[in-house]
């Protein structure tokens, strides 16, 4: 019944913590221009940081 | 643009935005931009004007973003810079409408992802309580419940909001649509559930009312983001059409403003080429392309201080406009109310799934009352009653039935999508679905729009060639025409255009000439759709050109008429070429010389007949004609307030695609229907099973899922459809 409890508590917790970044990458724009990130990939940052 | 060149007094304030924090943003639509050269080029270009804080552009939506500080940067370096790179920019308005939708998408996503969470976590725990249920004490029980009470209904409460909104939308205005049930059955099975949990009972329904939220969810974001696509491209024509105009002030200086600010008196400049944006009077002659306004196919001349409609292309000579009216009111005071009188019919039609709910809701409220009442009638306890009452209302929980319509609509939307249609709205489909008439416009829907030369083949050899080097060098429609006909080729040097008269140089010695009869010495009648050439002392020679009707109109109207629609045309034309173009189209019922009034009339009155009529159209003349019709549709070049007034909107230069579109909307409808009549076969099945106890959680659940995957499998022969 212990063991079950730890369980459950850490499930619970590391399926919150994920729920938590995913909203946070919905908040911070991160879907909002999909094919735009897939090529910004491609750029050379070579120069002074912006 | 056209031939006069951008001035750098111009100015965009019209769309610079101020910041809370001192800096000025503006968005800015670029043309061409696809890959992350485009991407990198732009940015940094951008960025290299001083006084830009950031730069930052949207692939996906073709949206750059540009914030300055200070008074420094005026917007028009920016778009200088795009333009010297090689980009084609236009201010863009972002209106308040679309950053609502921006946020919609975004509270929708935010809910889905809640709910995912919920669904498999919920499920995880009670799935654990069906199969080990022997096993486990009921203790052990006892917390997983109440672990899956404290997980689902915070989950449930915010992740449903939609659906709880959208219900109570309803209620207020005492209408009942699919989100009605949807809402009530998740409410009354977290209830009952949390009940159920604090009095240590077996059966609770948290994971039914968790994936049901998920499920449905899902529907409704992929719904959502079909809608937001097609708009969002028909938007992007538009604002790349209308934005702006150009604006002498009193002391001769020009400002560039958006068009919608532009005032009655205001003197306007415009270029060859350009659309004119207000009604007003021309203070000098030209010539102009009207056939978005009335459907006349061949430029029309223009005397100094004539009255030019908004929606005009003008075709001649640079010309000052003095404005007679603002842009809004510059459409027929007339069009303007047919098109109210339009959207007011349409927002009558009930959509399918409106109607399925109708008769659905109070049967599903009407039989889980029955079952109440049946049970305390029969002596049972009413915790036993109200149990069996709330398991009818889940077994019965539209699940099926509100996905039967959106996934069909997805999928269907989803393949026009992909020929190049865009359907604005689901219920544009189902209308599609049920029409029996089409009704066509001539002038750039069933024809170009544009005039093409006739009498190639009665030329004598090399006049062409000769007089396409010289009709390079114009913009007028007829010389771009008689250049599209020769194909590429030298651009003569030294051209000088005459408004009015035509072009001339002089090569080899020798005067070439090319223009109306007078100015080519071939008589002073100038005739409409022709053009002369004249070649040093040779005799002149003459070019005809006539709007030629679209390659494939014929195969698409046949098409149409073997799926047993009437065919009919109306036009603002003449009554000659209309007839040309009618026989070679093969419709046989058609009306020359009517404006846009009686083509409207005519819409009425094939209504008042009972037909269903598809409207196809692009002029500022269709407009009315188009809101008022069952259905309508519109193609990529019609002007703007055609493709706003149409549910459908073409892309590219064919109509093949409409034949498409009715397969597709037809077929669409069927398995809608198909859908319902599974949904109810289910629910026949399934209510006396509940009514009677038997409905355990685990098989609500099972069948919950079932109901949707068959759905939704249903919903994707649609596409295997189209790869037959």
């Amino acid at each position: 019944m212990n063991g079950m409890a730890v369980i459950i508590a850490a499930a619970l917790g590391i399926g919150l913590v994920s729920l938590a970044i995913l909203l946070w990458t919905l908040q911070s724009g991160q879907y909002d221009d999909p094919d735009g990130d897939a090529e910004r990939i491609l750029i050379d940052d070579d120069g002074p940081a912006p | 643009m056209g031939a006069l060149t951008i001035a750098p007094s111009d100015d965009y304030s019209a769309f610079v935005r101020s910041e809370p924090d001192g800096s000025s943003t503006i968005d800015i639509a670029v043309k061409g931009a696809r890959c992350a050269n485009c991407l990198a080029k732009i940015e940094a270009g951008v960025k290299g004007i001083s006084g830009v804080t950031s730069a930052r552009l949207n692939l996906s939506t073709g949206k750059l973003h540009v914030a300055w500080r200070g008074q420094a940067v005026a917007p028009f370096a920016v778009i200088e810079r795009l333009a010297a790179l090689g980009y084609e920019a236009t201010p863009f308005e972002a209106a308040a409408s679309q950053q609502a939708e921006a946020h919609e998408g975004r509270e929708l996503l935010r809910c889905v992802a809640v709910a995912g969470f919920g669904t498999v976590f919920v499920v995880g725990l009670t799935d654990a309580v069906w199969y080990g249920g022997g096993d486990m004490s009921a203790a052990t029980r006892d917390v997983f419940f109440g672990v899956a009470a404290a997980i689902s209904v915070p989950v449930t409460l915010f992740a449903a909001r939609p659906f709880f909104a959208s219900a109570w939308k309803a209620l207020a205005k005492r209408q009942a649509n699919m989100d009605v049930p949807i809402a009530l059955a998740m409410l009354l099975s977290l209830g009952l559930s949390v009940y159920q949990t604090a009095i240590h009972a077996q059966h609770t329904y948290f994971d039914a009312t968790v994936m049901l939220a998920f499920l449905l969810l899902i529907g409704r974001y992929l719904d959502f983001r079909l809608r937001e696509r097609a708009r969002g491209a028909a938007q992007h024509l538009v604002t790349l059409q209308t934005a702006l105009a150009r604006r002498l002030r009193p002391n001769g200086d020009m400002e560039t403003v958006a068009a919608r600010d532009l005032d009655a008196g205001d003197r306007i400049v415009l270029a060859s080429g350009e659309r004119v944006p207000a009604d007003g009077l021309l203070e000098s002659a030209t010539e102009a392309d009207i056939s978005l306004v009335t459907g006349e196919s061949l430029p029309v001349a223009f005397a100094s201080g004539a009255v030019i409609r908004a929606g005009s292309i003008i075709t001649g000579p640079p010309v000052v406009l003095e404005a007679s009216a603002r842009v809004e009111d510059s459409l027929v005071a007339d069009l303007a109310r047919l098109l109210e009188a339009g959207q007011q019919t349409r927002s009558v039609y009930v959509r399918l799934a409106d109607r399925a709910a109708r008769a659905y809701v109070p049967f599903v409220t009407l039989s889980s009352l029955l079952v109440f009442a049946g049970w305390l009638a029969s002596g049972a306890p009413l915790a036993t009653a109200l149990t069996n009452a709330i398991a009818v209302l889940i077994i019965t929980c539209p699940c099926a039935l509100g996905l039967a319509v959106p996934a069909v609509q997805i999928v269907a939307t989803g393949r026009l999508f992909g020929r190049g249609v865009f359907v604005k709205s689901g219920d544009a489909l189902e209308r599609l679905a049920e029409v029996d008439t089409a009704v066509f416009d001539k002038t750039g829907t069933l024809t170009f729009g544009a005039p093409v030369l006739e009498n190639a083949a009665e030329l004598p050899s090399g006049v062409l060639d000769a007089a396409a080097k010289l009709a390079r060098a114009s913009r007028h429609p007829m010389a771009r025409a008689l250049a599209g006909a020769a194909g590429p080729g030298p651009i003569a040097t030294g051209v000088r255009e005459v408004p009015g008269a035509g072009l001339e140089v002089v090569a080899e010695g020798r005067v070439q000439r090319l223009g109306n009869a007078a100015w080519c010495g071939a008589g002073d009648t100038p005739a409409p759709g022709e053009l002369w050439f004249r070649d040093g002392d040779r005799g002149p020679v003459r070019f005809l050109f006539r709007d030629r009707i679209r390659p494939d109109a014929r195969a698409a109207l046949d098409g149409l008429a073997a799926r047993g629609l009437a065919l009919e045309m109306l036009t603002g034309d003449q009554a000659q070429p209309a007839a040309a173009v009618a026989g070679q189209a093969g419709i046989a019922c058609w009306r020359a010389n009517i404006g846009p009034k009686e083509k409207a009339a005519r819409m009425e009155a094939l209504r008042q007949q009972g037909r269903r009529v598809l409207m196809v159209g692009d002029g500022i003349n269709d407009a009315g004609a188009l809101a008022l019709a069952h259905v309508s549709l519109a193609p990529g070049s019609a002007a703007d307030v055609s493709q706003r007034a149409a549910d459908l909107v073409l892309r590219g230069d064919t109509l093949t695609p409409l034949v498409e579109a009715i397969d597709v909307a037809r077929k669409a409808r069927r398995l809608v229907l198909e859908n319902f009549a599974f949904a109810a076969l289910y629910n026949l099945a399934a209510i006396p099973l509940a009514a009677l106890g038997l409905v355990t959680p685990l098989i609500a659940a099972i069948a919950m899922a079932s109901s949707s995957l068959v759905v939704t499998l249903n919903a994707l022969r649609l596409s295997w459809g189209s790869r037959a």
